[in-house]
């Protein structure tokens, strides 16, 4: 019979220690390792999840220690379901959503695709196309106020370059047409890269053997991108996809530097927003509300998401 | 040697006082920008006064507000003095973060009357023009405006101002006087640069746009509400003057800003007005010491006047705040120390020499104060026509709809000024409706 894990290292173990040791079974040591991480798991999630349902439910307000919450049912969903505002940020963030994967997923796999191809420096490319998604979203934020300056943007400067507008005759950030725009280009410009690597994950993961039988059956190189390439790398696309929408729905930081949120509300996301009504306005439990019905639907949709890529891989 | 050491700390430790039962580190929290910088200079003499330490926390102005109501609201314990915004006296007082100072003032012979009233109303009262003390008049400050003095005295440009309007080219009596100059100066080639009529503010996160577009609503007829009932708002805030002070601000950041001043606020208004991009800048007067010292734009080439007059009044938007002691702090005695300190006469006038605008009536009343800086009488008479904000407890919910609303009206030409000043009044009657005021 041989030994169990558990039974060697209680023989390796010095007498005395060993002695406490054989009082325990295997659940209680096991027990034993996970309960710090359960706890704070505990602590750290699942507590403040719950405490945030159950004050969304009340008018509680945390600048107003004096005020008792009263118990209101379900009128703050009611509210923010019914508040215009609200669905035109939620509107801002699904352009803005839409706006960036579609563009970071296009152009992410044409620089795999290019990048993927044997070329000399392509390490070298590699890391140049790299860098934006090393800096931080507000350094990224501050970074293309300046781009976008009319006087003295070289983005300005280099569309009126190509199209011979005078560039301080528009403003990226101050225009309520340009300024959603504004917000998706410096976004794919710090992101796509990430997409990139991930679709380059799954071109290298391709073996050439495939694409070497394929050639045997003179399949053409249209037809080896559309039934070899784009299959293969689908799950990894997808999974980029994911990781996108989630941090964009996100979206923060990036859009406080660049617009604040201006001009009027147009570029309000819902994260801003949650931010406003949260810990500017301080209605704690009416932003509850907001928080829970954004957690529902990103939690819906991405698990609906995680089914179809499951799917995907299984194919 | 170690033995030595430890005889020595000890030794000096007593020497100054340090080892004392009463000797605390202090807290004091405020934003981070120059006149922070100028009280960590006047502090060390309360330092070397009292044996306490000062330790500072100064934060950004955009994010100010959230990080120190944050602090307040969860009853931290960082700091001992907070240098809070005007507007936070009501939920300071009301939601209990200040210790009320009337006792204190009283021991200690600090009298209100000492400070300029319109501070006193500002920094320190709550409720409103009642003698109940939450604060110090700290920093005095006001929005005003900073000209280029050298670009006003061009021949060629007086010449070509007087023909156009038919008046000098000088500083502007009345707001539409500043659109004029502003719009005179709007896209002109000055040495070979393409210059700007004004940085106003336009800022929408935080305050800015309200603190800028208040400057035009209130000289045209704009109130906070009723006379006799402070939280009567319709007719007031939506007064036919109201709207055409909106529809005047509008029209000078369409014609008479620079492109992309979108969103802008203290620090780009700054920036436009030192790397000359701009004629004139609208700006809080904590600017000023620093504009007079500026290599490029400083000395005599720069010149400061009062927000000016609209068909309904002169009045400038009140910036500044007071200094209070935080409820949760434990060393409140050290603190209240800090403040009977702060309060005295020679103190208030070493903050004015350092940069700092002191309240105190014996230091701006002084006769030599107004040629004390270029910018001195200037201040004076902006501090004589200030207006607040709401000091309500929900002075918060009331900005953000205020920056809403004016922001999508001004800059991004949503609606009408009838529009955005109507669903203000909504908005403002709402919140006051679920206060209980209403």
């Amino acid at each position: 019979m041989t030994d169990t894990p558990i039974t060697r290292v209680a023989k390796a173990t010095p007498e005395p220690v060993a002695r406490r040791i054989r009082g325990l079974s295997d659940r209680a040591i096991a027990w034993i390792f996970v309960a710090p991480t359960l706890f704070l798991l505990l602590a750290v999630n699942i507590f403040p999840l719950i405490w945030t349902i159950r004050l969304s439910f009340t008018d509680f307000r945390v600048n107003r220690p004096n005020r008792d919450a009263e118990w209101v049912g379900l009128e703050n969903y009611q509210r923010i379901l019914s508040d215009s505002d609200i669905w035109n940020t939620m509107q801002a963030t699904a352009h803005f959503l839409v706006w960036t994967i579609v563009l970071q997923v296009l152009i992410g796999f044409t620089l795999a695709y290019l990048i993927n191809k044997k070329f000399k420096g392509n390490d070298l490319w590699t890391t140049i196309i790299v860098l934006p998604m090393m800096l931080s979203p507000a350094v990224v934020g501050n970074f293309w106020t300046f781009l976008y300056q009319p006087q003295i943007g070289l983005f300005n400067y280099a569309v009126g370059f190509l199209t011979g507008v005078d560039p301080a005759s528009f403003s990226m950030i101050g225009d309520v047409h340009l300024a959603p725009w504004s917000i998706v280009i410096a976004d794919t410009w710090m992101w796509t890269p990430f997409v990139m690597l991930i679709c380059l994950a799954g071109l290298r993961s391709i073996p050439d053997s495939i694409y070497e039988a394929a050639e045997c059956d003179r399949a053409s190189k249209w037809r080896q991108f559309w039934t070899i390439t784009v299959p293969m790398v689908l799950p990894f696309l997808m999974l980029a996809v994911l990781f996108r929408g989630i941090e964009n729905f996100k979206m923060f930081d990036l859009v406080v530097q660049l617009t604040g949120g201006g001009p009027g509300s147009v570029t309000e996301v819902t994260s801003i927003n949650l931010k406003r009504e949260a810990f500017e306005k301080w209605r704690t439990g009416y932003s509850s509300a907001y928080a829970v019905i954004l957690f529902v639907t990103v939690f819906g949709l991405a698990s609906i998401y995680v089914k179809a890529l499951n799917k995907v891989k299984q194919r | 040697m170690k033995t030595k050491l430890t005889l020595a700390v000890a030794a000096a430790a007593l020497a100054t006082g340090a080892g004392s039962a009463q000797a605390e580190n202090l807290t004091l929290c405020w934003a981070a920008w120059d006149p922070a910088n100028a009280l960590v200079e006047l502090s060390k003499d309360f330092e070397a006064q009292s044996g306490h330490t000062m330790s500072f926390e100064f934060v950004p102005w955009t994010s100010f507000a959230d990080r120190m109501l944050n602090e307040l609201n969860s009853g931290g314990r960082l700091c001992d003095l907070m240098i809070g915004d005007s507007q936070w006296i009501g939920g300071g007082a009301e939601n209990g973060h200040y210790v009320k100072l009337n006792d204190f003032f009283d021991a200690n012979n600090i009298s209100m009357d000492d400070f300029i009233p319109a501070t006193v109303t500002g920094y320190a009262e709550w409720p409103k023009n009642t003698p109940n003390y939450w604060a110090l008049p700290a920093f005095g400050d006001v929005v005003g405006w900073t000209y280029r003095r050298d670009w006003f005295e061009r021949p060629a440009l007086q010449a070509e101002f007087q023909e156009t309007y038919g008046r000098p080219l000088d500083v502007p009596a009345t707001l539409e006087e500043l659109k004029d100059i502003a719009q005179f100066f709007q896209g002109r080639d000055i040495d070979g640069t393409t210059v700007y009529g004004a940085a106003i503010y336009t800022e929408r996160g935080s305050e800015g746009i309200t603190m800028g577009v208040t400057n035009a609503l209130y000289n045209y007829g704009f109130q906070y509400g009723s006379p006799e009932n402070p939280y009567e708002l319709d007719g007031y805030v939506n007064s036919p003057g109201a709207v055409a002070g909106l529809e005047y601000y509008k029209e000078l950041y369409d014609t008479a800003t620079p492109p992309g001043s979108s969103n802008w606020y203290m620090g780009e208004n700054i920036d436009a007005y030192r790397s000359g991009q701009v004629a004139m800048q609208m700006n809080f007067a904590f600017i000023w010491p620093g504009v007079h010292a500026d290599p490029n734009v400083g000395g005599e080439r720069s010149g400061y006047f009062p927000n000016p007059a609209g068909p309904e009044g002169q009045f400038a938007q009140l910036g500044g705040q007071g200094i209070s002691v935080v409820a949760y702090s434990e060393k409140q005695d050290a603190a209240l120390e800090y403040i009977q300190w702060f309060a005295q006469p020679e103190v208030q006038a070493k903050w004015w020499e350092l940069g700092g605008y002191s309240a105190l009536r014996s230091v701006l009343e002084d006769p030599g104060f107004a040629d004390s800086q270029p910018y001195a009488q200037t201040f004076l008479d902006s501090m004589a026509i200030v207006k607040d904000f709401w000091a309500e407890p929900s002075y918060a919910e009331l900005l953000l709809a205020m920056q809403a609303r004016v922001h999508d009206y001004v800059i991004a030409g949503n609606g009408t000024a009838q529009e955005a000043l109507d669903g203000l009044t909504e908005d403002w009657t709402e919140i006051f409706e679920y206060e209980g005021k209403l």
